[in-house]
């Protein structure tokens, strides 16, 4: 019983997250300016970095933590990129 | 399949479905308003619900799960937390100061200008 | 024998939370990961020193450990307020803006964990820090009381900061 409960929670959290993810890929595309999209896509990681723990939750598997460490690092290192890119690649410093 | 979930303790279980569902709901409403907002200024705000409570839910959830079940240490939770509360402010603060940065360069009247100085430099970052 | 311990340990802190990490990470504490993992933040830590940073002491870990949870408490909060203002179904009705405070504090790393703190809160984000006038500008979503926000920063944060790095 508690198990089944746990289980469809686990699986409305991913739809959840899913949805959530949605919306980030909408202001990925929708803009209106760059800031926006890279804001949508720091969001998009967060929020694929929590899918993957709750895949971990109801798999088990310790493959789901090494992924989820590693798509939480790249997102900063991109963010972190592309905001230094917004800076300087319009403006000559 | 599933197994593992099997051995779980009811209480342990309601707590970890109830951490789940607050850190998923968190989030969507974070996005939620990264749709709705008007401006960048506000959207930023927005989706900084999902990357401080809403990441710290699930994970709570998963140390929850695991350290109950003695599957497995939890540490790797320990290190995405650590990870997360290091680069959730940097990025933010990073596209915040450039989005800034290109407003002023663009003369928008949505900003305040720079503090006025004699040279006019833009203040040093903070870092 | 201090020099010595210098040179060799310019960042004990950080060589410690290293090795802590590369453990963590191995899940391990066999004689080998340690050997590697206290020789790889060795390195790190001596490429620190090379980097020259301004000096800094941690003191109070009382102090530090106080302001940690008043950090967790007002995140609770913003997260709950925040969720309110984007479910109000009025969308525009929504007065939000930049906030200038002027400070007090000049130690860079208590600027820096200012800018972590006011950044990671929902519904505020450090945007510029002007070193002349050692002002900083905020965005705020809900800036109905600037007052009140202007005593949150300076009261709650910026008194026990300074105690902590000045």
């Amino acid at each position: 019983m508690m198990l089944k409960l746990l289980m469809g929670t686990i699986f409305l959290t991913q739809i959840l997250l899913v949805a959530a993810m949605a919306f980030a890929t909408f202001r990925v595309l929708r803009g209106p300016r760059a800031q926006d999209r890279v804001l949508g896509l720091d969001t998009l990681y967060v929020t694929a970095t929590m899918l993957l723990l709750t895949f971990g939750i109801r798999t088990g598997s310790i493959l789901y933590f090494e992924a989820a460490l590693i798509i939480a690092l790249l997102g900063f290192v991109s963010t972190a990129a592309l905001a230094k890119f917004l800076m300087r690649g319009e403006v000559i410093e | 399949m599933n197994n593992h979930l099997a051995d779980l303790p009811a209480w342990a279980a309601a707590i970890a479905a109830l951490l789940l569902l607050a850190g998923a709901g968190l989030t969507l409403i974070g996005t939620v308003g990264l749709l709705r907002f008007g401006s960048f200024y506000q959207r930023v705000h927005a989706p900084t619900l999902g990357s401080t409570l809403g990441i710290g839910c699930i994970l709570l959830a998963s140390m929850l799960v695991f350290s109950v079940l003695e599957s497995r240490a939890i540490l790797h939770e320990l290190l995405i937390t650590a990870l997360m509360v290091v680069t959730t402010p940097i990025t933010l603060m990073l596209l915040a100061r450039a989005a800034l940065y290109r407003d002023r360069s663009e003369g928008s009247d949505e900003v305040p200008p720079p503090p006025s100085s004699p040279d006019a430099r833009p203040p040093e970052p903070a870092e | 024998m201090r020099g010595l311990m210098r040179r060799l340990l310019p960042y004990p802190l950080m060589t410690a939370t290293l090795l802590a990490v590369w453990l963590l990470l191995n899940e391990s504490v066999a004689p080998g990961t340690v050997i590697l993992g206290g020789v790889l933040s060795l390195a790190a830590a001596a490429t620190l020193g090379v980097l020259d940073l301004p000096g800094g002491r941690f003191r109070r870990p009382a102090v530090a450990l106080s302001l940690l949870g008043l950090v967790l408490v007002d995140i609770l909060r913003s997260n709950w307020a925040v969720a309110k203002i984007i479910l109000r179904p009025d969308g525009g009705g929504r007065v939000s803006g930049f906030l200038r405070i002027p400070l007090d504090l000049r130690a860079p790393y208590g600027l820096a964990t200012l800018a972590c703190i006011v950044t990671a809160t929902p519904g505020t984000v450090w945007v510029a820090y002007d070193r002349r006038r050692n002002t900083i500008l905020l965005h705020i979503l809900d800036l109905v009381d600037e007052q009140e926000w202007i005593d949150t920063i300076k009261g709650r944060y910026e008194t026990r900061l300074m105690e902590l790095f000045e």
